[in-house]
């Protein structure tokens, strides 16, 4: 169960971040941090040439004792970021790869709307919701 | 209580009604009190004026009965307090078939009768059973329907097209209402979430706004009267082409209401908006034609926008995250429209940097100087007799020295006559006269002169007083002309600086490319 999922802009601030309300939060956002510099990583590896869907999805980015934090980067270098519980039954890729594109498809859907201005917090309550039913379903 | 509109409406019993009277919200009540509110709607707060003028598709000679109502009604309803559901006539039959929430299949038979004084009571209760059936605010009247098809029409010409995001987005944010609320309402009215706004989606969004601005809390999710499928069900177009469909007998009565509440419409909202509907929108759609004919019925004004039309329809068509442009120029053009006629056109302006000389300035000032014998003077070309009064008016606007010019001229009038033999008897050619004088003193006596020898009688008195205005006209004329000269002559040489300035550098820097190319390149 995805308990904390981010979207972090290009400049690497938070545009959205929510985690399954636990006393540890703070760590989840600390985690969803720290996991940025993999990102870059990844992202500068990866090379300008390849931007087809595959790339788009990071995979693991690295696994704690308890959970496993999973990166997706978009093509405009927003980045979204889920922490899974690894307790959980080990989740397949694939599931980790339509959830990403889930809230990717969210994402472009929030940026539709030109009342929001690229670089706000998301504010749009059909991507809570969409991610609520990933937070609860996957579990 | 059932006489009078018995045969109106095919349907039931007054008695079912009665029984039901309470449970139905206005879809019942609106109906009922048509034909008898006259009077008593205007008393009533917003009436539900449930346009859906048909309480039954065969019956729809009734139905023209209760246009002069909804005239009334869109007054009311441009400041809406209430979203007062409308029953559509399309639905009807379904809602009476689902029976519950509108109180009973029998209900729908707008028991006109629904007795007068029981319509009142039932409208204040049917007022506060709105909050029982959540959807009914959400019910978009038909007059609320013709107002956003109206505005929508103001951004896009072509109701069938969609407006984009950031129309919409300046469109919307003149509500007033907070950005993340319109960021909401978006949210809920784009289904597909497109960012552009087809007609049942802008209808969708505007109804919320306007909910929202009569306090009504936005709902979590869109309420089913508003989805885009259920708009476009119940009003598969605009009014004004209802006329299209013969599957709905309300057509014929509604296209009239259309007109008829178009017009008021107008009345009440902005001209502007209102009118710029192009009639002339069949680049797209296949009712365009269809709708042309009508819309050229419904709406007298053509703002014709055909230029921008096609362009605003193929940009937008073509995506909306592309940004159309064309379709900011409509916005543009719409405002520049609502403008007063443009200013007289102004000289070009040759040179970029002699912007900042501003030949607006230079000229204008000479403009208005050699039109001042001329603006008079054509207003009063009615006929002769009275063109030497209006004349005087006129002239006694432009030049108000000329007022002592009657008396002056009556002493020197065999002077005058004398000297001024060419200026035409006519009052007309005089006036030409003076405009000819103004600019050029010598072009007038040669055209006149034909004219003037032709002048009767009755003109001379006239023609005496006009000859001093005249000469005091032309005198301010020609200092006009020759301050004018002077700035033009001094702009003229301040460009030619620039000019010989702009060659220099010019010529600098093909020195330095010469130098800086490796290789000179044949």
């Amino acid at each position: 169960m995805a308990v904390c999922v981010a979207v972090i802009a290009k400049e690497n601030y938070p545009l959205y971040i929510r985690s399954v309300p636990t006393e540890s939060e703070l760590k989840f956002h600390y985690m969803v941090h720290t996991s940025l510099d993999v990102v870059d990583e990844k992202i500068s590896a990866m090379g300008k040439a390849l931007v087809d869907q595959r790339e788009l999805y990071l995979g693991l980015l690295y696994p704690t004792e308890d959970y496993k934090v999973y990166g997706y980067v978009t093509n405009s270098k927003v980045k979204f970021v889920m922490v899974v519980d690894s307790s959980n039954t080990a989740l397949r890729d694939n599931e980790i790869r339509s959830m990403f594109r889930k809230l990717h498809n969210s994402y472009t859907d929030v940026m539709c709307n030109p009342f929001y201005n690229p670089g706000d917090r998301i504010q749009s309550r059909a991507f809570d919701s969409m991610v609520t039913t990933m937070m609860i379903q996957v579990c | 209580m059932m006489s009078k509109s018995d045969g109106d409406i095919c349907f039931g019993n007054p008695t079912e009604l009665h029984g039901t009277k309470a449970q139905i919200p206005n879809v019942a009540t609106e109906k009922n009190t048509f034909t008898r509110l006259d009077d008593e709607d205007k008393q009533q707060e917003a009436q539900s004026p449930t346009m859906s003028p048909l309480a039954s598709p065969p019956s729809s000679p009734p139905h023209y009965q209760r246009v002069p109502l909804i005239h009334g009604y869109s007054k009311l309803r441009s400041s809406t307090e209430q979203m007062h559901p409308a029953p559509y006539e399309a639905r009807q039959p379904l809602v009476q078939s689902e029976g519950p929430s509108s109180g009973g299949p029998g209900a729908k038979a707008p028991r006109h009768q629904a007795s007068l004084i029981r319509s009142f009571s039932v409208e204040r209760e049917a007022q506060d059973s709105n909050s029982n059936y959540p959807d009914e605010p959400w019910r978009i009247t038909e007059e609320q329907r013709e107002y956003y098809v109206n505005q929508f029409r103001s951004l896009q010409p072509d109701p069938s097209s969609f407006i984009s995001g950031s129309v919409a987005k300046n469109f919307f944010t003149k509500s007033k209402l907070s950005i993340p609320e319109l960021s909401y309402i978006w949210e809920l009215s784009d289904a597909d979430c497109d960012g552009a706004l087809t007609l049942p989606e802008f209808c969708a969004a505007f109804h919320l706004i306007v909910a929202r601005k009569n306090g009504y809390p936005l709902p979590e999710s869109l309420p089913p009267t508003l989805q885009p499928d259920y708009l476009q069900a119940a009003f598969p177009k605009p009014k004004w082409e209802c006329a299209l469909f013969d599957s709905y007998s309300e057509s014929m009565p509604a296209s009239q209401q259309a007109r008829d509440s178009n017009r008021m419409e107008k009345a009440t909202i902005k001209d502007a908006a209102a009118d710029f509907p192009a009639p002339t929108q069949a680049t797209t759609g296949d009712d365009s034609q269809a709708l042309k004919s009508t819309a050229d019925e419904a709406l007298p004004k053509d703002m014709s926008k055909d230029p921008a039309i096609p362009k605003d329809s193929s940009s937008l068509k073509a995506r909306p995250r592309s940004r159309s442009y064309s379709s900011t120029s409509i916005e543009e053009a719409m405002k520049r429209g609502e403008d007063p006629p443009t200013p007289p056109p102004r000289p070009q302006k040759t040179h970029s940097r002699a912007s900042s000389l501003d030949l607006n300035k230079v000229f204008q000032p000479s403009v208005p100087a050699t039109k001042s014998g001329l603006l008079p003077p054509p207003p009063a070309l009615p006929p002769r007799p009275c063109a030497s009064q209006s004349e005087q008016a006129l002239d006694a606007e432009s030049h108000p020295q000329l007022s002592r010019a009657p008396s002056q001229a009556a002493e020197s009038s065999p002077t005058k006559k004398d000297t001024h033999a060419q200026p035409p008897l006519k009052p007309i050619r005089r006036k030409f006269r003076t405009e000819n004088q103004a600019t050029e003193n010598q072009e007038p006596s040669a055209t006149v002169g034909g004219p003037s020898s032709a002048a009767t009688a009755k003109a001379h008195p006239t023609v005496q007083k006009q000859s001093s205005k005249q000469k005091k006209a032309i005198q301010t004329a020609i200092r006009k002309n020759k301050e004018a000269n002077a700035v033009l002559a001094r702009l003229n040489s301040e460009l030619q600086q620039q000019l010989k300035e702009v060659h220099q550098e010019r010529i600098a820097l093909e020195n330095q490319l010469e130098q800086l190319r490796p290789v000179t390149v044949l």
